[in-house]
């Protein structure tokens, strides 16, 4: 019954889509209501699907098995927060949250364009609701949740252990809102195109958009990271996986736009750019969708796939990038974009921050597309890896990290002269190499990455932070910065990542090795005693648990459990790693296989500073966060956020 | 101009992914199809028997190759041992780049669907087999001539739907 209401809800949204898109083609000219028409219905799609997702959650928990997507998703044993998760665990349920999320957006889109003109307005909710309607067919068509089983299971194949996981329950609806985010900056590129103009004010208009939409991103690829680093127990962190690159390629462009729409609102520059990065980094979100659901990548994130849903993602893709390409093609040059800026201005140096960023996603498109084409061609099957991207995005990252420290503070107002600023740079650009040439020599290993990492640590932090107080000295009023507080966190977080993503890849230690009961083995200056191994019961698995006992220069530190699980239903075995966190290292332990009577192959690791990693991308987020809530005033020749 | 040339690149970049969809590397044709098994000099695991291709059956039989490492295989292996109880087609492993005692404790836990299993710890045989992911199933016939290949996990719809179906086949040919 529920699941009737449900598939009942999402007719009623689909059809709500289609009468909001016909509203300003059609209906305005049959009736002069047609305004409130667009203006209600791009506010109903949102109850509709919620109401619609609340009856798959409920589906999941009365343990529904006549539904396809139910059954194969989850299993009466599967604890209660397992099978709220599970409703956007597999391909159909997480289609439905990305409409969820879609209708959510479009609903405060609605409500926040209120100062906009109105034909801008009507035109902007349309394309919205143009967006709505193309997924809505696609889960519909392709995708039904509410599908039912031909004959009913007793009982449900169960939820893929890896997704059985709080990690799990929060990173795609983050990185959701983050991907559809874009889809309300992308309608709103399209719309100017339309109308041929892009004003300062609706420049100002998009960027809180942008930004939480790059906040959510950011939330989200953190999160994504965080999971795969203690869930999938290879102990890595990113592992440039094609759908890792997916999620990364929209948040670099989209880093790129809050820095252009910057200069289309301050100096009304950039215009026909930042239209195009906004085309862009919807695109993108499109493109990644097409990659995770078509099955055309293999990846850890690979779904059971279907190739109708991917051909129907790859024809939306066309249509919707195809469009608004040839729309900006034929229109921008009539944009009246006057782009001219000296040399040494701001301007110029987010232009190279944009060059650096956009060249920066081409390199990664081109790495995860790159075994794709080899395969059609019939070549041979690679896999770009870690080398390559070493190797090519690295060294476009130092100078834009650079950057980062640097350019906000170049243009402050609170230093204008051309002369005190040279001495200013060399001497700051001194007295950090001597730092970080300094603080090299606490750690155990040398080498340049290290010293560039910590340099480019140094870098952000003392300038910016040099920067803030000279400014509260300066004007005697802590209020001063309110209104940069989010740049200022954001770029720390940017330091504080560096400095950990730095020193977890070069200096950290691994071992495989096979260990015996009361065996004992030392890392740095830990000694780990293997003590035993039990047996134990799980709601939904059997797990064998060893115990470590951790010891830190001879004294008794922490114990540690590694455990290996093996889920009833599916027979899937799955590490669940021995993490034992600190600011300083982590400690990390995964169980192997049994070798012998008592024997075991495990991993252990010692990762110095891999929080940092997350930190910093929580530092971001809220960087982000701050930005949209500090009010900027309007003219402001000094710092940029 | 730069708008012809970006339209260009556009389609050709819709069309390859267009491509990249409908290819599907399952039926990519192996070219070892219709060639006889490559010769092997390797050791059986469990015995200290070492092996060659005359070892393998005068009869139709599947040549599956596993790992303990590969997660995959646990799955697929549900359906070897279906195919072992059903008993109409003989089953032979390849233990492919793994450790003895790994191997050895995996079939203990799983259960073990194989008449034997020729223990390949470096890939020789693997490679000369163009083997590119673990599992792969080879279709072998009386000749010890390859008859058919499959790349992944075999589950019931590939046993019934697909190898059932071509061993008849195989058969009538005789």
């Amino acid at each position: 019954m529920i699941a009737y209401i449900g598939s009942f809800l999402i007719l009623l949204a689909f059809l709500n889509a289609l009468l909001l898109i016909t509203s300003k083609p059609i209906l305005s000219k049959i009736t002069a209501d047609y305004e409130s028409i667009i203006l209600s219905s791009s506010k109903l799609l949102f109850p509709l699907t919620l109401f619609s997702f609340i009856c798959l959650i409920f589906s999941f928990l009365l343990d529904d098995f006549s539904l396809r997507y139910v059954s194969s998703n989850s299993n009466s044993l599967l604890p209660d927060h397992y099978k709220i998760s599970a409703t956007w665990a597999g391909h159909e349920g997480s289609m439905l949250l990305w409409c969820l999320v879609l209708s959510f957006w479009t609903f405060l889109a609605s409500i926040y364009s209120r100062n906009l003109e109105l034909d801008f307005r009507l035109n902007f909710l349309t394309i919205m609701g143009l967006l709505n309607l193309g997924f809505l067919a696609f889960l519909i068509f392709t995708s039904n949740p509410f599908e039912k089983n031909i004959s009913i299971p007793v009982d449900g194949k169960d939820l893929n252990p890896l997704l059985q996981d709080f990690g799990l329950i929060v990173h795609p609806p983050m990185l959701y809102m983050g991907y559809v985010g874009l889809s309300v900056v992308f309608s709103f590129a399209v719309t100017c195109l339309l109308q041929k103009d892009f004003k300062p004010e609706w420049a100002k208009w998009i960027r809180p958009w942008a930004l939480i939409s790059w906040s959510f991103l950011t939330l989200g690829i953190a999160l994504g990271s965080w999971w795969a680093y203690y869930e999938l127990g290879w102990g890595g962190w990113w592992f440039w996986d094609p759908v890792e690159n997916a999620s990364f390629m929209p948040w670099l462009i989209t880093t790129a736009l809050i820095h252009s729409l910057i200069t289309c609102e301050q100096k009304s520059m950039f215009k026909n750019w930042t239209i195009l990065l906004s085309i862009i980094a919807f695109s993108l979100s499109l493109l990644g969708t097409f990659l995770v659901r078509s099955g055309i990548l293999t990846s850890v994130h690979s779904f059971a796939n279907d190739p109708a849903r991917g051909a129907f993602i790859l024809l939306f893709l066309a249509i919707i990038t195809g469009a608004a390409l040839i729309l900006y093609l034929r229109n921008s040059s009539q944009m009246n974009d006057k782009t001219s800026f000296t040399f040494f201005s701001k301007e110029s140096f987010f232009l190279i921050n944009n060059i650096l960023l956009v060249t920066a996603t081409f390199t990664i498109l081109l790495g995860t597309m790159y075994p794709l084409v080899l395969d059609i061609f019939g070549l041979e099957k690679i896999s770009v890896g870690v080398p390559y991207y070493n190797a090519v995005f690295l060294p476009l990252m130092i100078p834009l990290v650079f950057l980062a420290g640097y350019i906000p503070i170049l243009f402050s107002s609170s230093n204008r002269n051309l002369k005190s600023q040279a001495k200013y740079f060399f001497i700051s650009f001194l007295i950090i190499i001597i730092i970080s040439f300094f603080s090299i020599s606490l750690f155990d290993e040398y080498n340049l990455s290290i010293f560039i990492g910590l340099f480019l640590f140094f870098w952000i932090l003392l300038n910016l932070v040099y920067e803030l107080i000279k400014k509260i000295i300066l004007t005697g009023n802590i209020k001063a910065i309110t209104q940069n507080i989010g740049m200022f966190m954001a770029h720390l977080g940017l330091a504080i990542f560096i400095l950990g993503a730095t020193m977890v890849e070069n200096s950290k230690t691994e071992k495989e090795i096979v260990v015996a009961v009361n065996e004992k083995l030392d890392i740095k200056n830990y000694t780990f005693q293997f003590m035993n191994i039990t047996e134990s019961e799980g709601p939904n698995y059997t797990a064998v648990i060893g115990h470590f006992k951790v010891y830190n220069n001879g004294e008794f530190l922490t114990d540690m459990y590694p455990e290996k699980r093996l889920y009833n239903s599916s027979e899937m075995p799955m590490t669940e790693a021995g993490i034992d966190p600190g600011f300083t290292r982590d400690l990390y332990i995964t169980m192997g296989t049994l070798i012998d009577q008592d024997k075991w192959s495990v991993r252990i690791y010692h990762k110095p500073l891999i929080r940092l990693i997350w930190i910093g991308a929580l530092m971001m987020v809220f960087g982000g966060i701050f930005s949209v809530l500090s009010k900027r005033k309007n003219i402001n020749i000094g710092y940029s956020s | 101009m730069t708008k012809k040339v970006s339209i260009i690149i556009f389609i050709i970049f819709i069309s390859m992914l267009y491509v990249g969809l409908s290819h599907n590397s399952r039926l990519v044709q192996s070219p070892l199809i219709d060639k006889k098994l490559p010769e092997f000099s390797l050791p059986v695991l469990q015995s200290d028997i070492s092996a060659d291709i005359s070892v393998f059956p005068d009869d139709i039989f599947l040549l599956n190759i596993w790992a303990s490492w590969c997660v995959e295989c646990i799955r697929e292996h549900r359906v070897l041992n279906l195919i072992k109880e059903e008993r109409k087609i003989r089953l032979i492993g390849i233990n492919y780049k793994d450790s003895k005692i790994d191997a050895v404790g995996w079939l203990k836990i799983y259960g073990n669907p194989y008449e034997y299993n020729i223990f390949d710890k470096d890939g020789q045989l693997g490679i000369d087999l163009g083997v590119y992911g673990v599992p792969e199933t080879f279709l072998v016939d009386k000749n010890k001539v390859i008859r058919a290949k499959y790349i992944g996990v075999i589950n019931e719809d590939i046993y019934y739907n697909e190898i059932l179906p071509t061993i008849d086949k195989i058969k009538d040919d005789y």
